[in-house]
């Protein structure tokens, strides 16, 4: 180093101003002798473990990124009226919130401003809040018993805005669509679709007749493969259970081709 | 070699202490979950820190192929997703990512708030969490508008909505969120800006101030 004249090899500190030696002491980390037990070096060791957990996680991360395609709607449409908003899961508990009497219209203030502020700042101010020394929780009943309240009510709001959601999803009408040509009308799905009973409601140039017309289906929002297979199984407000006959084959066949009804 | 080359760069920078303080503090019992299975629950700090390595990685390569426009964003995400080798699993993990980040995020703050690990010295850590889980949601809240399908559009709509309808304060965030009268081009442009340089920046320094805060208090002991 420049600053070491003498030439011998022991390394000197300096502080900020590079004539004064450094002579601060090493600060050591809290070795925890007063919880005597199996302390370890945090690299390699107790890394290592914590890197097994981790692999753990990754597994799980991975299957279902390998399983679940991330999902991709239609391009954004603003003049789409129909389309039914919702926000990422994580905030239908405030969403839901905003759709009662007592928090939405003249009440807003509640919903946006009073009970999430008073949330943020109960967060925010917990240290000083529950400011005693005892940490276990079933010595502060106070403080675990809002915040178990506080999940419970988190969990049922979220519950309550997806239930809502699905049965929106469901009773809202698809789109009559303009165009009323057929997609793919040699596809063996087509006879399917004429030889079963499907044809009697939804009509032979799927316009509908005593149930809902299927053109343009594919574009309706919160539908799938696996959704039409289901409604087909299940049935659907008037649609009875188990109405298409043919095998598991025919039905996927059905579905996928029906999913490729996206007329505008 | 190595050793000489290491040896070379320490004798002037001194690194030595810097990376032996990290790696030698003492790791204590009741945190490690080799010694007790349910200690797996102190991990769930470390783990979303794992996730968010992982949104950062995952991000940077989107952001090759992303274009933050109306016209091509679409079309690039689809482009990316259907098209590109890979590129499915690479948004797959930052979508799937974005969520698991917020579970973990979660469960280490409720880890936190059972164990009364926020009190006395550790006050002012506690409060950054919380700043780091504000910038969280704040990143999932503008990346979810990013894909611009209609899921995203009309969510972001709603979103800003919301925002508005503070008294005093709420046209002033909804106009700096939309960067005009409406949800479109410049609100994607400035989406994508908050998403990709100024939550992250802002996410970096709390990680750094949270996990120095760490080093300096130590974890807080058994209950």
């Amino acid at each position: 180093m420049a600053h070491n004249p003498e030439g011998n090899q022991k390394q000197v500190h300096y502080v900020g101003d590079s004539r004064v030696r450094a002579d601060r002491p090493k600060r050591y980390a809290p070795d925890y002798s007063e919880f005597p037990g199996k302390t370890e070096a945090f690299i390699p060791d107790f890394l290592l473990k914590e890197w097994m957990v981790a692999v753990v996680f990754l597994v799980g991360f991975m299957t279902l990124v390998f399983s679940e395609m991330p999902p991709l709607g239609e391009k954004a449409d603003p003049t789409n009226t129909s389309f039914l908003p919702v926000p990422d899961w994580y905030f239908l508990f405030v969403y839901q919130l905003l759709k009662y009497k007592w928090a939405s219209g003249p009440y807003v203030l509640i919903g946006i401003v009073v009970l999430p502020g008073i949330a943020a700042a109960a967060l925010l101010l917990a240290p000083w809040l529950d400011s005693g020394k005892e940490r276990r929780p079933h010595k502060r009943p106070a403080t675990i018993g809002i915040m178990l309240t506080t999940l419970v009510m988190i969990v049922a709001l979220t519950w309550q805005a997806e239930a809502e959601h699905q049965e929106q999803l469901i009773s809202s009408p698809v789109r009559k669509p303009k165009s009323t040509e057929i997609v793919d009308p040699n596809s063996k799905a087509y006879q399917l679709y004429k030889e079963s009973a499907c044809i009697k409601c939804h009509g032979e140039k799927l316009e509908g007749l005593n149930g809902p017309h299927l053109l343009g289906i594919g574009t309706k929002q919160g539908m799938s493969k696996e959704e039409m297979i289901r409604i087909m199984d299940e049935g659907r407000g008037a649609m009875p259970a188990g109405m298409f006959q043919g095998s598991d084959a025919d039905k996927e066949l059905l579905a996928e081709w029906l999913m490729k009804q996206k007329q505008k | 070699m190595l050793r000489a080359i290491y040896d070379w760069v320490d004798e002037r920078l001194d690194i030595t202490p810097i990376w032996r303080d990290v790696a030698d503090h003492e790791v204590p019992e009741h945190v490690n979950p080799a010694h007790h299975f349910s200690a797996f629950i102190y991990c769930f700090g470390g783990l979303t820190f794992f996730v968010v390595v992982i949104q950062i990685l995952s991000g940077m390569f989107l952001a090759l192929y992303y274009v933050p426009d109306i016209v091509n964003a679409h079309a690039s995400v689809n482009y990316l997703q259907n098209e590109l080798a890979m590129g499915a699993i690479v948004r797959g993990m930052h979508h799937w990512g974005a969520s698991v980040a917020i579970v973990m995020l979660f469960l280490h703050t409720l880890r936190v708030f059972f164990t009364g690990s926020y009190k006395h010295p550790r006050e002012f850590n506690w409060v950054i969490g919380i700043l780091i889980f504000a910038v969280m949601v704040g990143l999932g809240f503008t990346g979810y508008l990013l894909p611009w399908d209609n899921k995203a559009y009309f969510a972001t709509k709603v979103g800003v909505e919301i925002a508005a309808a503070v008294p005093w304060i709420g046209p002033y965030i909804a106009a700096f969120l939309q960067g005009g009268d409406i949800v479109g081009a410049v609100t994607l442009e400035r989406f994508f800006a908050l998403h990709v340089f100024f939550l992250p920046a802002l996410l970096f320094i709390l990680l750094a101030v949270h996990f120095i805060l760490i080093r300096r208090q130590g974890i807080s002991g058994p209950l």
